[in-house]
């Protein structure tokens, strides 16, 4: 039971983390950078309830809103740069979080222990869940509770005129501004919620792992963020949630038996579901029949 | 509405506006004519901000424009369409409207919630009858890259009127068109023009532009080389010259 329940808390935490994708894609923006906001957002989370006592809620909310400044900071230059340009400043963003955390000290004396993040030795005892009592079903409930805020709040923006613009842009810049779309506002805004769904989902993966280094945070990572709304399709965020169960519950988990050879045939069934489903898992056609099946009219 | 003081845009060596000063008055089509490469594009690019100036001034209804960015000419009173359609194609038609009506919105400061995540009732009231207007109120759900082409380009239209401009930049609208088609262009840009907004018109198509302009500038190198009515400008030697050849060369070209 423990281990179903593991699962869902790093489906639910990587859920948000596509989501935080999901976001910046919808304008045309391919980011690496989520992973770095995760990190920022769950040393953030951490350090606050273990070395500050914060309650766990609203560490959580400063983590992202950290996060979230620090993604609209990278949010201006990166309106400078287009296509794998932006891929590469965003990946070297990931990078020089990563790398800070790796010399970042900051450590206080708790009894005879003494906790807070050490470099390269990672930050551990993040015990608030234990300390407090609270289950493995407990931390799943509220994981996915977070995520089903996450997931109303997109998709109740989704089809709001917000959503439309943040496509039209994604869809064609200068179309955009000719309809009088503020590009800066709109990518800067995007970057920054964005960053902010990430740094929730890295201030939840803090809590529930109870430790974290810098290896946690790595470009494998961001690529990861990026492959759910890429490989469940821009048209929906259900596309992400599906794409997070495909790939976290299928392909790592129900490929376990295969050994050293999961990883061979995980790569050559992303590649054969790209080939059969060119824009994503549930592409517009399915989100449109699926519509019709439960028989709901489009606003 | 719109006055242009001799601008210019120079690419390198091309000069691709040279010195153009135009004025068009509120409530007029003005048609801009000339050969392929005479500037006409440019022009419109110029005015929208896609392109900065080189030199000049470019007012519209007496305020200075020149160093405005796009997005705040044409969220203050310019509307255009595109030579090469540039829809939202993953968009819903109504989802187009309701992006470009967002800058109307913006000038009558509807209040920020309202405006970016209500359905507000004002804003659908206006796209219903962009739709009707252009026609495609059956087709709202549809996905823009799904239309037939003469339905994209009453779309983008429709787009460009949703926004309520007080000037609609018009590049080639009945390029590609048929007979039929070009005639309900024609009576929806008279329409246009009767609701209160200038036009101004850049076409190919002469039979169109000097049925429904009310005033022409011909342009020929980035140079204005005539202006007036479409009359006067038919009369025009120079621009017989631009668009056929002077009569020595064109003998030339064809021996």
């Amino acid at each position: 039971m423990d281990f179903y329940l593991g699962l869902l808390q790093i489906m639910g935490v990587h859920t948000l983390l596509g989501l935080s994708a999901y976001v910046v894609l919808l304008t045309g923006q391919v980011s690496l950078a989520q992973a770095g906001f995760m990190a920022i957002g769950a040393y953030v989370a951490a350090m606050l309830t273990v070395l500050s006592g914060w309650p766990l809620i609203a560490a959580l909310i400063a983590g992202a809103l950290v996060a979230g400044f620090m993604a609209c900071l990278v949010g201006f230059p990166a309106l400078r740069v287009h296509g794998l340009m932006l891929v590469v400043a965003t990946l070297a963003f990931t990078e020089i979080v990563r790398l800070f955390f790796f010399n970042f000290d900051y450590q206080i004396a708790r009894g005879s222990i003494r906790v807070g993040p050490l470099g390269g030795e990672g930050f551990r005892q993040i015990r608030y869940f234990p300390e407090n009592g609270w289950t493995t079903l407990h931390v799943a409930i509220f994981i996915w509770s977070v995520v089903a805020l996450v997931m109303a709040a997109l998709w109740w923006m989704d089809r709001s005129r917000a959503g439309a613009v943040l496509r039209a842009v994604g869809e064609d810049e200068i179309a955009a501004q000719s309809c009088g779309i503020n590009l800066t506002a709109v990518k800067v805004s995007a970057m920054t919620a964005g960053g902010a769904i990430a740094g929730l989902a890295g201030g939840i993966y803090a809590h529930y792992t109870t430790h974290i280094e810098q290896t946690n945070f790595t470009i494998m990572v961001a690529t990861f963020a990026i492959a759910y709304p890429i490989l469940g399709g821009l048209s929906s965020i259900f596309g992400t949630v599906a794409a997070v169960v495909f790939i976290q519950g299928f392909l790592i988990e129900g490929l376990r038996f295969l050994g050293d050879w999961r990883n061979l045939l995980f790569g050559a069934l992303i590649v054969l579901v790209m080939n059969i489903r060119p824009s994503g898992l549930l592409d517009a056609r399915t989100m449109a029949t699926l519509r019709r099946l439960f028989g709901r009219r489009e606003g | 509405m719109l006055e242009l003081q001799n601008l210019s845009k120079y690419f390198g060596g091309v000069r691709a506006v040279d010195s153009l000063s135009l004025k068009i008055e509120p409530g007029q089509i003005f048609g801009l004519i000339g050969p392929n490469g005479s500037g006409k594009s440019t022009t419109v690019n110029l005015i929208t901000g896609l392109l900065g100036v080189t030199n000049g001034s470019i007012r519209l209804s007496g305020e200075e424009i020149t160093r405005l960015p796009t997005h705040v000419r044409l969220s203050s009173g310019i509307a255009r369409t595109f030579q090469n359609i540039r829809l939202f194609g993953q968009l819903t038609v109504w989802q187009n409207l309701w992006v470009a009506e967002n800058s109307r919105a913006q000038r009558e400061r509807t209040s920020f919630l309202a405006r970016w995540l209500g359905g507000e009732s004002g804003a659908r009231a206006r796209i219903t009858k962009a739709l009707e207007f252009s026609g495609l109120s059956h087709k709202a759900n549809e996905l823009a890259a799904n239309l037939a082409f003469g339905e994209q380009r009453r779309l983008e239209l429709a787009r460009a009127m949703a926004a309520e401009p007080k000037l609609l930049l018009l590049d080639e609208p009945a390029a590609g068109m048929n007979a039929e088609e070009i005639g309900a262009l024609d009576e929806r840009i008279r329409q246009i023009r009767d609701s209160g907004i200038t036009v101004l018109l850049i076409e190919h198509h002469m039979e169109l532009i000097m049925a429904i302009a009310d005033r022409i500038a011909v342009l020929n190198f980035g140079q204005k080389i005539a202006e007036g009515t479409p009359a006067e400008v038919q009369a025009n030697p120079a621009v017989r010259e631009a668009y056929l050849g002077t009569a020595e060369t064109s003998t030339r070209g064809t021996a």
